[in-house]
């Protein structure tokens, strides 16, 4: 009786004992998530000022109240009170697009040796259609177009100057009023002015490479209004930031990526440093932007934020994949022709070749710097392998180095058979290949921009262009989950070397080892037990 | 054959408790442990690596209550390697069993382990668990390694060297759990470990104060 109380005490100890220690790891549990995250809260506080406030009204200033009858008239004017601006922003990459100059006398920049697996080149801005771009009035030679980036209203401003002359001067009344309404539109947009908005920079950034998405994976007219599914910080219904608010600047140059240069050489939070440019994730997020004990937060120093938090990109809008310029010239009924594919895109031009778009990308993944390798027209390369036209650099041993995601654009572009270097052929105009059609023609004129030899004989290589997928970020119910990456096989991170990840990295042979070794207590013990019973049976007897 | 049975006390209840506990513990950072190796699907990724870092911690505490209780108590001489009769317990395990014999080292309140559990037990309790201690330890801490002046550690090594602890534990579980019917009954020393009574021949010496109150509490 006794024994049967203390039993029963001994059991109710060690149930209590259990209990305690499971309420302890639920009570573990729980406190976690009832604070935000503290990489959440830094974020909030550094934008916690939503009013944008301005002490100019533009539409009141005296300078601006006249006819403006040319593009120059109307930066005359912007620099009449900016007197410093010009300067500054004929300094900048959005100006010169040129990056820098290696040791070796390449330029970098779509201006000078830089070539990429789309259009290829701007023949150092001889090709006119790379010149919509430009943000000056027209190309490189006239003024700089203030309004590209700073008017809130859209003017197709060639037609609009080029009416308003013809209008202005005719001597019909109608005209007369017609220009004078041209007239009032160009001063509404001349008046219109304030930090760059997202279609501002849409304009140019959304369609790179010739059209809607075609170049970035995350940049495309989807981003225009996006929704916080889509952007969770751009998102009209979440934060709804203006690209302006991450790409921050001084003296007109935007914070971002510039070719070779990384857009940040050191992970600073604001905390850390409050000038930093906001540039990075860790800007306002901070190193360990996770909740306390979260497993995300350990993964920092070698996992990019985006890897985790753009899972796909194009996810509204399909992005161009590959481009195979070696298609290019077929005709039908003698004329050059455009098809397209089943889900509306065009999927082959005549005057550019095959092409494949997918939304919805899973990205690539590389180690990465924050520097890319891009090749220029004055590279040799290896046209019997795949060519990497652009290429993150980084590496596992680097401290700065991050995994990262990428979209990868596959080509199929020219080059020079006998130099062994890549070739720029003419796109626009008379001589241009989309005219001509006629590669050696084209080859040879783009090349005379680029006063690189062209021995004439050309054919076509395989190249890949990475671009850094860093624009859609994702609702935290929708980020890249553990076994994506921790996955034996086929997983997102399935080729990336240098780092043993749990749940894809094993030693072989000590797993061989240790089941043998696991398999054979078992067989061992089953075959004692096995013993046992027959050998109790027989004892019986 | 049938010999009069009694019952002794023989593991106190903070020995049993702390079996248990270290049981449990093991036996779920063994599934949480492959699943993040990647053997399985059990509680999914992000719960296995959780429950893994929570219950390794848990266990590396209460270790070291262990250890204090070990040594305070002296029970530390039970694990004291000895090759007395060690020859004669295999050969009973490889042979006597089968034969019915009766085990060469019974159990008594001062000789819990025989020779062979010794060993083992001295092995398990004084290296394997530590060093799945200890690499699990630099595993859950590895981004402080720079801090913890270890930069030159590999993951890779301490998570290969941490597998192989955790192969060493399985392929001992598998087999402490088989010899757990290796009793006089089937379930007699599970039931001991719950109880912390043991059934064992009335032949054997017990020391007068065990056997007055083992007497006391059969009756």
């Amino acid at each position: 009786m006794n024994k049967q109380r203390g039993l029963e005490a001994r059991w109710a100890t060690l149930t209590t004992l259990v209990v305690v220690f499971l309420g302890l790891a639920a009570g573990a549990y729980a406190s976690d998530s009832e604070d935000p995250a503290p990489g959440r809260a830094m974020a909030q506080q550094a934008v916690k000022e939503r009013a944008h406030w301005t002490t100019t009204d533009h539409s009141q200033l005296a300078a601006l109240q006249k006819d403006f009858c040319s593009g120059d008239a109307i930066t005359a004017a912007c620099l009449s009170c900016h007197s410093d601006a010009g300067e500054q922003f004929k300094q900048t990459i959005h100006w010169t697009w040129i990056g820098d100059t290696s040791a070796d006398g390449k330029q970098y920049g779509k201006a000078g040796d830089s070539l990429n697996n789309f259009c290829i080149s701007t023949n150092r801005m001889n090709d006119q259609s790379c010149a919509d771009c430009h943000p000056g009035w027209k190309g490189k030679e006239a003024g700089i177009n203030c309004l590209n980036c700073h008017s809130q209203k859209k003017v197709n401003w060639s037609e609009a100057f080029e009416d308003y002359t013809a209008f202005s001067q005719s001597n019909d009344p109608e005209e007369k009023e017609l220009a004078q309404e041209i007239q009032k539109e160009i001063r509404s947009a001349a008046q219109s002015i304030g930090r760059p908005t997202r279609q501002n920079c849409g304009e140019c950034h959304f369609k790179g490479g010739g059209g809607d998405g075609v170049k970035h994976g995350d940049l495309d007219s989807s981003l225009a209004k996006p929704n916080r599914i889509l952007d969770v910080h751009m998102g009209l219904d979440g934060q709804d930031f203006k690209c302006t608010r991450c790409h921050t600047t001084v003296n007109h140059n935007v914070a971002g990526r510039i070719y070779s240069k990384p857009a940040f050489t050191e992970r600073k939070s604001l905390i850390q440093d409050d000038l930093t440019a906001k540039i990075s994730c860790e800007s306002c997020h901070g190193n360990t932007p996770h909740q306390k004990g979260d497993k995300a937060n350990d993964h920092t120093d070698k996992v990019a934020c985006q890897s985790c938090h753009i899972p796909e990109f194009a996810r509204v809008l399909p992005t161009k994949m590959s481009w195979d310029w070696s298609q290019a010239g077929k005709l039908k009924d003698g004329k050059p022709y455009k098809e397209k594919g089943p889900e509306g895109t065009i999927d082959y031009m005549s005057i550019k070749g095959a092409f494949t778009w997918q939304k919805n990308v899973r990205p690539e993944y590389a180690w990465f710097n924050g520097s890319m390798q891009t090749m220029t027209v004055k590279d040799t390369i290896d046209p019997s392998k795949t060519v990497a036209v652009s290429a993150p650099t980084g590496s596992p041993d680097d401290p700065h180095s991050r995994i990262f995601p990428f979209k990868v654009h596959r080509g199929k572009q020219p080059y020079d058979k006998v130099n062994k270097n890549f070739v720029a052929p003419l796109l626009s105009g008379p001589d241009g290949y989309w005219t001509t059609l006629d590669w050696k023609r084209s080859i040879s004129k783009g090349m005379g921009f680029m006063e690189v030899p062209y021995s004439g004989e050309f054919d076509f290589v395989p190249t890949t262009y990475h671009f850094p997928t860093t624009h859609m970020v994702a609702p935290k119910e929708n980020v890249v989950s553990c076994v994506q990456c921790h996955v034996r096989q086929g997983g997102r991170l399935a080729d990336i070397a240098g780092v043993y990840m749990p749940g894809r990295d094993r030693s072989k042979p000590l797993d061989l080892l240790g089941w043998v070794a696991i398999l054979g207590a078992l067989i061992g013990v089953g075959i004692h037990g096995l013993g046992r019973v027959f050998t109790t049976g027989r004892r019986k007897e | 054959m049938s010999k009069k049975m009694i019952n002794i006390y023989l593991y106190t209840r903070y020995e049993r408790f702390w079996h248990w506990l270290q049981a449990v513990s093991i036996i779920l950072l063994l599934l949480s442990g492959f699943e993040v190796h990647g053997v399985y699907t059990l509680f999914g990724f992000q719960t296995a690596v959780t429950m893994h870092n929570f219950v390794g911690l848990a266990w590396l505490i209460a270790f070291a209550f262990f250890v204090f209780w070990i040594f305070t108590t002296g029970e530390w001489r039970q694990y004291i390697p000895t090759t007395k009769k060690l020859l004669s317990v295999i050969r009973y395990y490889s042979y006597g069993i089968f034969r019915g014999e009766a085990h060469p080292v019974p159990k008594r309140i001062d000789a819990k382990h025989n020779p062979l559990q010794r060993l083992t037990y001295l092995g398990l309790a004084a290296f394997l668990l530590p060093f799945q201690m200890v690499t699990g330890f630099l595993y859950w801490g590895y981004n402080s390694w720079a801090s913890w002046g270890l930069s030159g550690l590999s993951l890779r090594v301490i998570g290969v060297l941490h597998t192989l602890g955790a192969f060493s534990i399985l392929t001992f579980l598998v087999i402490h759990v088989y010899m757990t019917t290796t009793g006089h009954s089937l379930l007699a020393h599970i039931r001991a470990m719950i109880s912390g009574w043991e059934e064992v021949s009335e032949d054997t010496p017990i020391e007068a104060w065990e056997q007055a109150r083992s007497k006391r509490s059969t009756t």
